[in-house]
């Protein structure tokens, strides 16, 4: 048992994919910054010096400390604290926190929605392909952070008052339905290949459901594109997320995100509280670029043609 | 060519009816129209007078006819939060939106292109790795950090631009320009950059890869076998195929940049359209984001319409189909 | 013919020494919020009060020492103690043309004391303007009205032909966010005209070349720009793209003060900020508290009163620069005392104890509105006040927004904690009490009572003290009627705030007490 999984293990190493991550010190780098990003947001409740979405445990008292380096610093607040005696450090964590789940969520909405509707045009095709192509289209020549910034709105217009406890699902959505198309376009153009071909026919003849046939045969020869639109897309999400929050229709600013940091540090632009701004400026690219560089190297080792 | 341009229009058309139609949707059944209309203290009176004068009591097609009428008119009610005609306002904003617009997207063509190329040409010198490393710190900065770092050192500590607003404007009719006072050149430059640098990086990869791509293809081969000159085969064949997708793209972006104006404005307190639409956001006016909606959508449809058009004049051997535009 | 050019020559040229570009004197400023109407009394908001002398006058105005002197009126006599003699000046006209006259004393009167008027608070007594001739206008009150002069200040006189023929006779309706011509029009007597108006933007005003009087200034342009980041606030000041900022960000005046082109002047202003709680209702808007009201139990108040660490406040958020008060005005203010300006000590624990003997041991839910352009930092004051409760167990969310639409929506009533700052116009208590916590009654009294607080006891002190002439009879009145508020806590007050103005250094102005940027004494060198 053990030898068969040492096996597998070892398969996995030696497969393309691993040889090329192996070759690839970016992609390495970049897949260990993500995983960190990644562990201190699930952990950030065990592992961030403070909660910073308490306001119980808010002191004003503590408000603008600098980073601990500077003279005036506090060694308990590694980062500084941000106006409200928010430790940066943790907020970060935190706000990291919800940037992912926010960008992770909104993926996961616009991938099954994508799949689901690119599977159905490629399949079906016909008028149902025709219509479906033309909204995408029509979506398509609109930015993400303007239908985002739209649905925010509306969901305002709907739900008044409501807004700050709903804004996670809001932003999901927003964020969410703004990104399916390219999913869509993949997932069809592929279904449309693959549905002529003899096996499918021939499957088709015994009487196989159609969703059988899709799940088996076409999904797995999309997945690859799909994992890299979908990384593409979580930094795509995560720096929607950030400008909405920035642009104060995001997170209320009782949770701040890393966005929402960024706007209160914006304040501080001229008084030398550079901190507020910086360290989760500075998480934001990282995190992002991190992600972006994974999913350039998944786009290249996927696409032998350009190796 | 005719057909084909009346295809085209058609298309176009199609596009607007939809988009008119999530408008008219927001406005009709998103909140109470004749309160949009108003205000919430209007007389019993009043409202049956406007709810007939609107045509809510007509059957859905008549009024959906009529929201497009109005529409083309330009009106689009009141809003909310100013309580001026939305008309009024968006014409007021649009000129500001428009040169910073167009100055982001011919910055993002003048360095995107031939940065693209020469990438493309020497894809392993220095430069050009450089370039392409930093183009991905590009994607991955968000417009609003890219503005705030630039007031930040030029601004604040260096003093030499204006952190804020367009400067002092020349009003030529109907139309407020920047372009004309030192103020006001001075204004822009900062958000010129800061709204055309993921556009110039988008353009960069996009020239750089369809290059290579191109340069792979045989008949660059053969042309190379010919003895052409490589100057010859780069500019005259290689660049001129690649100018297909980029024009496709680039036209695209172009409307993408009118909308991501909307951070840059905020950033930078441009009175814009952009920076009206996210305070119509913020505070759920209706009416300005119905008619913000249409007229991007106009714009949109204008730039495809002229990219096909370009299209026709580039390569007349895709006469009636392009390859679907990869965005993003 | 030598004779004749040389002559031609001088005389162009002291033409052109006349209309010398150098006399034009443009004076850009800005602060956070926008204007909200130029229909003088559609909102009583100071801020608001100031942009509208420009354009309007008032029959008497205050001087730098707030002394009311003469402005439309000349000279005035009392005739008995309910009809008070303005004779008002000859040969004003308006910008539009129209000679001014008594009919539009009376029209203004009339007009600012309609239903939909805000400003109705500073006609209080006043129950009628009678025309005696063209030049002299009787106001007749409904007994003695001690600080009549010093309310008309903020009684501005709009033309009565202009507001007919534009169809503006109603005030604009602000909470409906209804649209008139007089919105973003205005025609006053006063020494500017308005010239353009962009919500958001920009408000230009110049300097009116047949105004009766003379600029004591020199500013021939005014131009306005709202700027709601305060980073861009402070560059844009420092850059010179302005030349003053009414409320530069706390944080950012160590760097302006150090900056050799910037200069800063600062002094207490006239007004204290608190928070409102609405006392009225049986249930609240916005609070998990189903049934009852917890903001009727006075001790519920005190707790959350306590709850309040407001030295924390003064020293990070404000940076120093307020003063933390119990009192509902300050000592500039006749009628100011010292005993009522007390707060409870800073306790979170006897805080909780009050909040458990109310009922409330686990505390509850409740929404605070908030200005975020209005006050220095208010919403940041707002966020702290969140965390500070949560310490008592409050859950308190933030709902901060514009001014503009603040002050529409808490103006319905439609809140349950709220912020609100006051500024006494007529440096006499008077004014805060009948506007803050007077019962409401829609005739002008508690106009700014949003969270319809209402004591009969108060109503009566109140009362009392608007017709009351004897002079320490009265302030005893005011002084009941303070220490009246301060035990009921009827409002949580939180501070007043030293105002700093921040400026470039070739910039004179007067810094006033209530917060108002006179333009009229304002120099450009």
């Amino acid at each position: 048992m053990a030898g068969r999984l040492a096996d597998a293990l070892r398969d996995s190493w030696d497969s393309d994919l691993a040889w090329s991550f192996r070759h690839s010190p970016y992609a390495m780098v970049a897949a260990i910054v993500f995983a960190a990003c990644v562990g201190t947001a699930v952990l950030a409740p065990w592992v961030a010096p403070h909660n910073p979405f308490d306001l119980a445990q808010l002191d004003l008292s503590n408000s603008l400390k600098p980073p601990m380096w500077i003279a005036g610093g506090d060694p308990s607040y590694p980062l500084g604290t941000d106006d409200q005696g928010r430790d940066i450090l943790s907020t970060i964590f935190f706000g990291a926190r919800i940037s992912l789940e926010v960008g992770i969520a909104a993926v996961l909405f616009s991938m099954g929605l994508g799949v689901a509707l690119g599977l159905l045009a490629g399949y079906v095709g016909g008028k149902t392909d025709a219509f479906i192509m033309r909204v995408a289209d029509v979506q398509l020549s609109f930015p993400a952070i303007l239908i985002a910034l739209l649905i925010d709105g509306v969901a305002r217009a709907v739900f008044p008052g409501a807004h700050d406890s709903m804004a996670f699902w809001v932003l999901v959505l927003s964020i969410g339905v703004s990104g399916w198309v390219q999913y869509a376009r993949t997932v069809r153009g592929s279904t449309m290949v693959e549905k002529n071909k003899e096996y499918v026919q021939a499957a088709r003849l015994f009487g196989i459901h159609p969703l059988a046939i899709m799940a088996r045969h076409v999904l797995p020869n999309v997945l690859g594109p799909v994992l890299v639109i979908a990384t593409i897309h979580i930094a795509t999400a995560i720096i929607t997320e950030a400008t909405l929050s920035f642009l104060g229709v995001g997170v209320p600013a009782t949770e701040p995100s890393l966005g929402t940091l960024i706007r209160i540090g914006n304040d501080f632009m001229f008084s030398g509280e550079w901190w507020v701004t910086l360290f989760p400026g500075l998480a934001l690219v990282i995190m992002v670029l991190a992600i972006n560089l994974l999913g350039d190297w998944l786009r290249d080792a996927l696409n032998p043609r350009l190796r | 060519m005719t057909a084909f341009v009346i295809r085209r229009l058609l298309q176009a058309i199609v596009v607007m009816l939809v988009v008119a139609f999530v408008a008219f949707s927001l406005f009709q059944y998103v909140g109470d129209p004749v309160q949009l209309m108003m205000g919430q203290f209007a007389t019993p009176a009043d409202r049956i007078r406007l709810t007939h004068e609107l045509g809510l009591d007509q059957p859905f097609y008549v009024q959906f006819f009529h929201f497009v009428v109005n529409a083309l008119h330009g009106q689009f009610g009141v809003s909310l939060r100013i309580g001026k005609p939305v008309s009024v306002l968006l014409a007021q904003r649009l000129p500001a939106t428009l040169e910073l617009s167009i100055c982001a997207a011919l910055l993002a063509l003048a360095v995107g292109i031939p940065a693209g190329v020469y990438a493309g040409l020497r894809p392993n010198s220095w430069l050009a790795r450089t370039a392409m490393s930093g183009s991905l710190v590009g994607v991955s900065l968000p417009t609003f950090l890219i503005g705030i770092l630039l007031i930040l050192v030029f601004a604040v500590k260096l003093g030499w631009l204006p952190a804020f607003g367009r400067g002092d404007v020349v009003h030529l009719g109907g139309w407020s320009t920047g372009l004309l006072t030192r103020t006001g050149l001075e204004s822009l430059i900062m958000p010129t950059i800061t709204l055309g640098l993921f556009q110039l990086t988008l353009i960069m990869r996009l020239v750089r890869s369809e290059m290579l791509e191109v340069l792979r293809a045989d008949y660059i081969k053969f042309a190379r076998a010919r003895g052409l000159s490589d100057r010859a085969v780069n500019f005259g064949h290689a660049l001129r195929n690649t100018l297909v997708p980029v024009i496709t793209i680039t036209g695209l972006q172009l409307g993408s940049i009118i909308a991501f104006s909307i951070i840059t404005e905020q950033v930078f307190q441009w009175p814009g359209m952009g920076l009206l639409f996210v305070q119509a956001v913020s505070y759920a006016d209706i009416p300005v984001m119905a008619a913000y909606l249409c007229l991007i959508a106009l714009v949109f449809v204008v730039i495809n319409l002229i990219v096909d058009l370009l299209y026709f004049v580039v390569d007349p051997r895709l006469r009636v189909d392009r390859p679907g535009a990869a965005g993003r | 013919m030598r004779k004749g050019v040389s002559l031609c020559i001088s005389a162009l040229l002291a033409a052109m020494l006349v209309a010398a570009p150098g006399y034009a004197k443009t004076f850009r400023w800005a602060s956070q919020g926008d204007i909200l109407t130029f229909d003088p009394y559609a909102q009583n908001e100071s801020f608001n009060n100031t942009f509208n002398a420009y354009v309007y006058e008032s029959l008497v105005q205050y001087d730098k020492k707030f002394n009311v002197v003469p402005q439309l009126a000349v000279k005035w006599e009392q005739l008995g103690p309910t009809q008070w003699r303005f004779h008002l000046r000859p040969n004003v006209k308006f910008q539009e043309g129209e000679p001014f006259t008594a009919d539009d004393v009376v029209f203004s009167v009339h007009r600012q004391l309609s239903k939909r008027s805000m400003t109705k608070a500073y006609l209080v007594g006043v129950v009628d303007a009678k025309k005696v001739d063209d030049l002299t206008v009787d106001l007749i009150t409904d007994g003695p009205v001690p600080v009549l002069l010093r309310q008309l200040t903020d009684v501005r006189i709009m033309s009565k032909s202009w507001c007919e023929k534009h169809n503006v006779v109603d005030v604009q309706d602000y909470v409906a966010k209804e649209e008139t011509y007089a919105v973003s029009h205005a025609d006053g007597t006063g020494p500017y005209i308005l010239k353009s108006r962009e919500p958001d933007v920009k408000t230009v005003l110049e300097a009116n070349p047949h105004w009766w009087g003379k600029l004591e200034g020199n500013v021939t342009e005014i131009v306005y720009t709202p700027i709601k980041s305060a980073a861009t606030r402070t560059a844009a000041l420092l850059s010179g793209e302005i030349d003053f900022v009414l409320d530069p960000p706390l944080q950012d005046l160590p760097k302006l003060k150090s900056d050799p082109n910037i200069k800063v002047i600062e002094g207490t202003e006239s007004r204290t900020v608190f928070i409102g709680m609405d006392q009225k209702r049986d249930e609240l808007l916005y609070s998990n508290v189903k049934g009852k009201n917890p903001f009727k139990d006075l001790r519920v108040r005190q707790a959350m009163y306590e709850a309040i660490d407001i030295e924390a406040i003064k020293r990070t958020l404000m940076r120093g620069l307020s003063i933390p008060t119990g009192e509902l005005v300050t000592p500039q203010v006749y009628g100011y005392d010292v005993a009522a300006n007390t707060r409870p000590p800073f306790s979170v624990a006897k805080a909780k104890v009050l909040l458990k003997q109310a009922g409330y041991p686990n505390g509850f839910e409740v929404t605070l509105d908030c200005p975020n352009d209005r006050y220095i930092n208010d919403a940041l004051i707002c966020q702290a006040l969140t965390s500070m409760w949560a310490k008592i167990g409050l859950k308190v969310k933030l709902d901060a927004m514009p001014k503009a639409q603040y002050f529409a929506k808490i103006n319905k009533l439609d809140t349950s904690l709220y912020m609100l700052g006051w500024a006494v116009a007529t440096f006499d208590a008077q004014d805060a009490l009948i506007n803050l916590v007077h019962t409401r009654d829609g005739k002008g009294d508690g106009e700014y009572n949003d969270g319809s607080y209402s004591n009969p006891k108060m109503d009566d002190l109140i009362d009392r003290m608007k017709v009351e002439s004897d002079v320490p009879k009265r302030l005893a009145l005011i002084h009941q009627a303070l220490m009246l508020h301060t035990q009921d806590v009827a409002h949580i007050m939180l501070h007043q705030q030293i105002i700093p103005w921040a400026m470039r250094k070739n910039i004179v102005v007067t810094h006033s007490a209530d917060n108002r940027l006179r333009m009229q004494w304002v120099h450009v060198n």
